[in-house]
C-alpha cells in the first residue's frame, strides 16, 4: 500500500516535472511589424536549424512585468527584448542569466557596450521627427517646429512620459545636445522642461505604443510625432505613405536580449540569444524593419539603400543624442511622478 | 444530539466549498494587498550591519567609519536580488542610489577590505543617502498610504506633498466624477429604453432586447476599437455632428473626455437597463390604467406610479454602473487624453512600469475603502428612503 503511494506519488510528480518542462521556448518581442520582422529573420530560421520550436509573446516594456516573473519563480518568458534602462536596471538586480560571450563569439563585433554581462543588443530605435508629407508638405525640420503652432497647425504625438518628451523639450527650447542631460539634471532644468511642454500641452496626443503613433499618423490624428525611426519608415514603404523623417536632434537607444534568471530553458536560451548576434543574420534585419543593428559586421553588410535609411547614415547620423540610461536609471521615479503630476493638471 | 450534530457538519459541509472560494479568492488577496501596502521590510533585509550602527549617527555630521564598515559589509554578504529590492526601494525616495549603489558595488567587489566610500563617490558624504536608507530601515510604514493621498511625512508631522508631485487626490475625484456622470448618462438614457422594453412584446422587443444583449457579450476590447473608429477625426460621429450643427471645424471626440464619457456608458448601459427592466416588467401593467383612469396626467402617472416603483431597479442599476466605473482601465487608456485617465491607470504604472507594489497597492486600498464607504452611505440612504 504505501509502496504504491510512493509509486503513485513519484508518477504525478515525474508526470508534472515532464509537464513543466515540456514548453516550448518563449521569445517575447514588442509586438507588431517589428516582431513580425524578427519572425522572418531570427525565430523562424531558429527552429529550422535547431529544431527547438519557439512560441512568441509580444510586451510593451515595464520592468514590474519580468521582475515579478522572476520574483516568483513563475517564469514562463525565456529570451526577452529589453531597453537599455531595464537591462541595467535588471542586471544590477540580478534577474538576468549572465550571458556566455565566449560561446556567443561575436563581442569584439559590438560597439559601445552593446555586448555587456546580461545583454546582447539587437536594434537600435530612435525618436525621431516623422510627419505624413501629404499633410505637410513643407515638413517640419527640428524639435523646434513641433512648438510652431501657427506655421503646423494641428496636434502633435509625443510617447507618454516623461523619458523623451523633456529631452525634446529642451531641445526645442534651443539646449544643445550635448548638454540636454546635464540641465536636465538640476531642478531648474526640470522646470524649464516643463515649462517648455506646457506651451503645447493642448496640442499633444500622447501615445503608449510604436504601433498607435503610425495609426494616429496615418488616420490623420495628429499632423507630427516623434515615433521610433524604424517603424515609420517601414509603415511609409509596406503601406505606400508619404511619411517622412528628420533625423535631426533624434533621440537614440539600444534594445537587447536578455535571459531572465531561473528558466528551466537556459541552454535552449543562451542558444537563441547567440543565433540572434551573429553578424550574418543580423544583417538581414535593416532591409525588412529599418532600425540600425549594434553589431559593425553586420551594418558593413548592408546594400547601400539600406544603409542610407538607418540613423547611422553619415547624413542622418549628425546630431542625433543617445539616451542617457543611467540618468533616467536614478531619475524615472521622480520625473515619471512629477510627469504625471503636469499631466493631471 | 448526534443527529443534530451531524446535521450540523452536513450543513457546514455543504458552504465550505463557499468559505474556502471566498478565503482564496476574496480574504487572501485583501490580506496580501493590504499587508504590500504598509511593508517596508527590504531596506532592513539588505542591511542588517548598517542597521545596527546607524542609530547612533546623529544624521548631520559626515558618516562614521563605523557605519562605512557595516555598509561594505552588507554589499559583500547581502544577496544580489534582495539588494536589487532594497535599493529600488531607496530610489523611489531619493533619486541616485542607483547609480550610486552600481558604482560602489562594483569598487568594494574589486577591493579587498576596508573601503573608503566618499572616495568611490563623493555622494556617500551627503547625509541624504544615509538618512534615506535609515528612514526606511523600519520593517512598516505608512509611507505609501500617505504617498496615496498625497501626504508626506515632514519635519512637523503629515504635510501635503508639493504640488509638482501631487497627482492621486485629483484622480481619485475624476475618477468618482467620471464614474457618477457615466452612472447618470445611463439612468437618463436606460430608464426610458427599459420603459419601451416593458411595454412592447413579440419580435419589437426581441429587436430592442438584442440591441441590448449584443453589445454586452462582445468584448469590452472590441468595442473599445470600434469607438476608435467611429470617434476618429473624419469618422462617422464628426460628419453626423457636423452635419447636424453646420459649422465647418470639426469637433475634436477622441482622446477627450467626451469620448471616454460616450464609449463608457455605451459599455454600462446593458447593465442599467437590464436592472431596470427586471423590475419593471414584474409591475402589473393595469397600474398605468388605473392611474389614468383616476385622472393622472402621463407625466403625473410616471411621477407618482412608475418612477417610485422603477425606484430600486435605477438604483440597484446605479450602484452596478457606478462600481463597474471607478475600475476602468483600457477605455480611458485607448480613449482619452492625458488628463482623463483614472486611478486604475496609475495603479498600472506602478506596478508595471516602476515595480512599486507598495504604491500600487495603498492606491487599490484607498479605492476600495473610498469604495466601501460609498456603498455604506448608499445602504443607510436606502435605509432610511425604504423606511419613509
Amino acid at each position: 500500500m504505501a509502496f504504491r503511494t510512493l509509486a503513485l506519488g513519484v508518477a504525478v510528480l515525474a508526470f508534472g516535472s515532464a509537464a513543466a518542462s515540456a514548453r516550448d521556448l518563449v521569445v517575447v518581442g514588442w509586438g507588431g511589424a517589428g516582431q513580425a520582422a524578427q519572425e522572418e529573420v531570427f525565430f523562424e530560421s531558429f527552429t529550422e536549424q535547431t529544431g527547438i520550436p519557439l512560441q512568441q509573446e509580444s510586451w510593451g516594456g515595464g520592468y514590474g512585468i519580468i521582475k515579478a516573473k522572476v520574483g516568483t519563480g513563475d517564469i514562463n518568458w525565456d529570451v526577452v527584448q529589453v531597453e537599455a534602462d531595464e537591462l541595467e536596471l535588471g542586471c544590477a538586480d540580478g534577474i538576468y542569466e549572465p550571458l556566455d560571450w565566449a560561446l556567443i563569439g561575436t563581442e569584439d563585433q559590438f560597439a559601445g557596450g552593446t555586448a555587456s554581462e546580461c545583454g546582447a543588443g539587437t536594434l537600435t530605435w530612435a525618436f525621431a521627427l516623422g510627419w505624413d508629407a501629404d499633410v505637410l508638405p513643407e515638413g517640419p525640420e527640428t524639435w523646434a517646429d513641433m512648438w510652431d503652432t501657427d506655421r503646423f497647425p494641428g496636434k502633435r504625438g509625443l510617447r507618454k512620459g516623461a523619458k523623451g518628451s523633456l529631452e525634446i523639450a529642451l531641445l526645442a527650447d534651443g539646449v544643445p545636445g550635448e548638454e540636454i542631460y546635464d540641465v536636465l539634471a538640476t531642478p531648474e532644468g526640470v522646470e524649464r522642461a516643463f515649462a517648455k511642454l506646457d506651451e503645447i500641452k493642448s496640442d499633444v496626443i500622447w501615445w503608449e505604443s510604436g504601433a498607435q503613433v503610425l495609426q494616429l499618423l496615418g488616420a490623420g490624428e495628429v499632423v507630427m510625432a516623434a515615433a521610433y525611426d524604424g517603424r515609420l519608415t517601414m509603415a511609409a514603404r509596406d503601406e505606400n505613405r508619404n511619411f517622412k523623417l528628420s533625423f535631426d536632434g533624434a533621440l537614440y537607444a539600444t534594445d537587447s536580449w536578455v535571459v531572465l534568471k531561473g528558466t528551466p530553458m537556459k541552454d535552449q536560451a543562451m542558444e537563441l540569444v547567440s543565433f540572434m548576434s551573429q553578424a550574418d543574420r543580423m544583417a538581414q534585419m535593416p532591409a525588412l524593419l529599418p532600425y540600425s543593428v549594434p553589431n559593425s559586421e553586420a551594418m558593413s553588410m548592408l546594400t547601400p539603400e539600406e544603409a542610407s535609411l538607418l540613423l547611422t547614415a553619415p547624413e542622418n547620423s549628425g546630431n542625433s543624442i543617445p539616451i542617457d540610461t543611467w540618468f533616467w536609471v536614478d531619475n524615472i521615479e521622480a520625473l515619471t511622478t512629477r510627469f504625471n503630476a503636469w499631466l493631471a493638471q | 444530539m448526534t443527529g443534530s450534530r451531524t446535521l450540523g457538519i452536513r450543513a457546514f459541509a455543504l458552504v465550505l466549498p463557499l468559505i474556502l472560494f471566498l478565503a482564496l479568492f476574496f480574504v487572501w488577496p485583501l490580506v496580501s494587498i493590504a499587508t504590500t501596502a504598509v511593508s517596508d521590510n527590504e531596506v532592513a533585509r539588505a542591511f542588517p550591519n548598517l542597521g545596527r550602527v546607524i542609530d547612533e549617527w546623529d544624521g548631520v555630521s559626515p558618516p562614521t567609519p563605523a557605519m562605512q564598515e557595516a555598509l561594505v559589509a552588507d554589499i559583500r554578504e547581502t544577496a544580489q536580488t534582495a539588494m536589487g529590492d532594497a535599493v529600488r526601494r531607496l530610489n523611489t525616495q531619493t533619486s541616485g542610489f542607483r547609480s550610486l549603489f552600481g558604482r560602489t558595488q562594483q569598487a568594494v567587489e574589486r577591493a579587498e577590505g576596508a573601503v573608503d566610500l566618499p572616495s568611490i563617490d563623493e555622494r556617500w558624504e551627503d547625509p541624504v543617502f544615509w538618512n534615506t536608507i535609515r528612514s526606511a530601515l523600519p520593517p512598516y510604514t505608512t509611507r505609501f498610504l500617505l504617498g496615496a493621498l498625497d501626504l508626506q511625512r515632514g519635519e512637523a508631522g503629515v504635510e501635503a506633498m508639493p504640488p509638482d508631485q501631487s497627482v492621486h487626490r485629483q484622480v481619485f475625484l475624476r475618477t468618482i466624477g467620471i464614474s457618477a456622470l457615466v452612472t447618470l448618462f445611463c439612468a437618463l438614457i436606460g430608464l426610458p429604453f427599459a420603459m419601451l422594453l416593458a411595454v412592447t412584446t413579440g419580435w419589437v422587443r426581441q429587436v430592442l432586447m438584442a440591441a441590448v444583449l449584443l453589445p454586452m457579450w462582445t468584448s469590452v476590447l472590441v468595442r473599445c476599437m470600434a469607438w476608435l473608429i467611429i470617434l476618429q477625426k473624419d469618422g462617422v460621429m464628426a460628419e453626423i455632428i457636423r452635419t447636424l450643427s453646420g459649422l465647418r471645424e470639426a469637433v475634436p471626440l477622441l482622446f477627450t473626455r467626451t469620448g471616454v464619457l460616450i464609449a463608457m456608458t455605451h459599455v454600462m448601459l446593458p447593465f442599467m437597463i437590464l436592472s431596470i427592466y427586471s423590475v419593471l416588467i414584474a409591475m402589473p401593467k393595469s397600474l398605468m390604467m388605473a392611474a389614468a383612469s383616476m385622472g393622472a396626467r402621463p407625466l403625473a402617472a410616471f411621477r407618482t406610479v412608475l418612477l417610485p416603483l422603477a425606484m430600486p431597479g435605477i438604483v440597484s442599476g446605479a450602484l452596478l454602473v457606478f462600481m463597474t466605473s471607478l475600475g476602468f482601465y483600457i477605455l480611458p487608456a485607448l480613449l482619452g487624453g492625458g488628463d482623463d485617465q483614472l486611478i486604475s491607470s496609475f495603479v498600472a504604472n506602478y506596478a508595471i512600469r516602476q515595480a512599486n507594489w507598495s504604491l500600487a497597492s495603498a492606491l487599490g486600498l484607498v479605492l476600495l475603502i473610498v469604495t466601501v464607504a460609498i456603498f455604506a452611505l448608499y445602504q443607510r440612504l436606502s435605509d432610511r428612503l425604504a423606511r419613509r
